[in-house]
């Protein structure tokens, strides 16, 4: 890292001489240390997952979820800092019950996920804050069908058909590249997705995970809730298979 | 809890006793109003327009204080351009009938708003809701607000069915209009309407002097039949 010393990297409201912010790029830093995150957009719903890396035999299981639901019809699902991914769901689920509250209609995802977007690049203005450590990950389907943003510690959000985050993304996004997500259903997106959340875990690296799986689905009547136990089994048992002739 | 009462507004307060009206049909929703605006008995405008444009296709008619009713039209007007450049698309009668609901139940002890939001859009069509003195909304077939509002209900109960054309759509609301504008005193002077549709909005003026006519007594009394050797008796002077 050529900025460190540089004294340029400071604060967030310093700019380096090209024109970077050093300490978005460290909050982004923070994120490709995480356990990798992904969401499928597919034709009827969407389908999150996290590789959720467990540091301790001791932890409960099902504890420091992170995925999480903002409101009855959205999900997010962070890579980073835990707690900062915490915040941006709770700031998130203010918004959308605001937005309800005004209007007594739901908040569309594109709508949330501006909010969001303009709540995290106002961290990157002042010497006094940092930037977010987390990505987000928000999924949903509203008025407009099925839709699926990555928010950045910058602020920025893009749209996509399918997104990874975190340390395997790019393992990730090879093999969500190679699906066609527009015309998979979401009960085999999400299949598709805990096989490419066990392929992408480095188990030399890291010991212990767990998946987490949720989705916005026809079955579940437009809630964002998480997968049925039965399909959540039935997804490990295939990735596992899946593991075993990759490759 | 205090009381919100229309006819205790402060001294000189210039008031909308009003009648207003908003009739949803197939393809759209015709709304009405009379013109009337007074300072206690004197008629401060006889040709005001209380239908107030919210949105390209939404409007509202308002009843109570002019003054209360004009800042929260404003207010909301503001709301739902805002919410169009967030957006990128129309807001809905609903959502704009839930701003209006907002306000008027989070101050209902500060305003004195009768209002009744109407209008047409893409998802939900032709909407009529009406948010009255409390601040509850509701959304209906038909509405009518306003004092004068009180003198026509049976009238509405009785002449009022579903599946109406646009035409017959205006002529409920016109003769609704006039026939409250007559019994009221707090109502007056001409009927103005609007038609919203898909296709836009279409404004309307009946002037005064041509107000539809219903029965107004004369026939009765100029008919009294006079029989034969039948003489006026005159009244007595008192001492």
């Amino acid at each position: 890292m050529t900025s460190i010393g540089t004294g340029y990297d400071l604060s967030a409201s310093t700019y380096s001489p090209d024109g970077r912010i050093f300490q978005i790029e460290y909050a982004n830093k923070a994120v490709e240390n995480s356990g990798t995150a992904i969401g499928l957009r597919v034709k009827d719903g969407i389908i999150l997952a996290v590789e959720k890396l467990v540091h301790s035999k001791l932890l409960v299981p099902g504890a420091n979820r992170r995925i999480q639901t903002i409101d009855r019809h959205i999900g997010v699902a962070t890579a980073g800092l835990l707690a900062d991914g915490r915040h941006i769901a709770n700031r998130a689920r203010s918004d959308a019950a605001s937005f309800r509250d005004l209007r007594d209609s739901p908040a569309s995802l594109k709508w949330l996920a501006d909010q969001i977007g303009m709540y995290m690049q106002a961290y990157t203005l002042y010497s006094s804050v940092r930037p977010f450590g987390a990505s987000a990950i928000v999924g949903a389907v509203d008025k407009d069908g099925p839709s699926l943003y990555v928010v950045e510690p910058s602020g920025v959000y893009y749209g996509y058909h399918g997104a990874a985050i975190g340390k395997g993304r790019q393992l990730a996004k090879t093999e969500l590249e190679k699906l066609k997500l527009s015309e998979l259903t979401t009960r085999e997106a999400a299949i598709e997705a805990a096989r490419i959340i066990y392929l992408v875990h480095d188990d030399t690296k890291e010991k212990e995970f767990e998946l987490e799986l949720s989705w916005v689905s026809p079955e579940t009547e437009g809630r964002h809730v998480p997968v049925p136990a039965d399909l959540l089994e039935e997804a490990e048992r295939k990735a596992k298979e899946a593991l075993e002739t990759f490759e | 809890m205090d009381r919100v009462d229309v006819e205790q507004l402060k001294k000189g307060e210039v008031d909308l006793g009003t009648s207003i009206m908003a009739v949803q049909f197939d393809k759209g929703v015709v709304i009405g109003a009379d013109s009337r605006t007074t300072t206690g008995s004197y008629i401060a405008n006889r040709v005001t327009d209380k239908l107030t444009q919210l949105h390209d296709r939404i409007y509202c008619c308002r009843s109570g204080s002019a003054a209360d009713t004009q800042a929260l039209a404003d207010y909301v007007y503001r709301f739902l351009q805002l919410e169009l450049q967030f957006t990128q698309e129309p807001p809905t009668v609903h959502n704009a009938a839930n701003v209006f609901q907002s306000m008027c139940y989070s101050n209902k002890n500060a305003l004195s708003a009768g209002i009744i939001v109407a209008g047409w859009d893409g998802i939900n069509g032709p909407g009529v809701y009406n948010i009255p003195l409390g601040g509850g909304l509701f959304r209906q077939p038909w509405a009518i607000g306003g004092s004068g509002s009180t003198y026509v209900y049976g009238y509405c109960d009785a002449t009022f069915k579903e599946g109406w054309g646009q035409d017959e759509t205006i002529e409920f609301v016109k003769n609704t209009l006039a026939l409250a504008m007559s019994r009221d005193g707090s109502s007056g002077g001409v009927i103005r309407m609007a038609v919203i549709t898909e296709d836009g909005v279409e404004r309307l003026f009946i002037p005064g002097n041509e107000l539809p006519k219903f029965w107004e007594g004369k026939e009765v009394l100029g008919a009294t039949p006079k029989l034969p050797g039948w003489q006026d008796t005159p009244m007595a002077v008192e001492a």
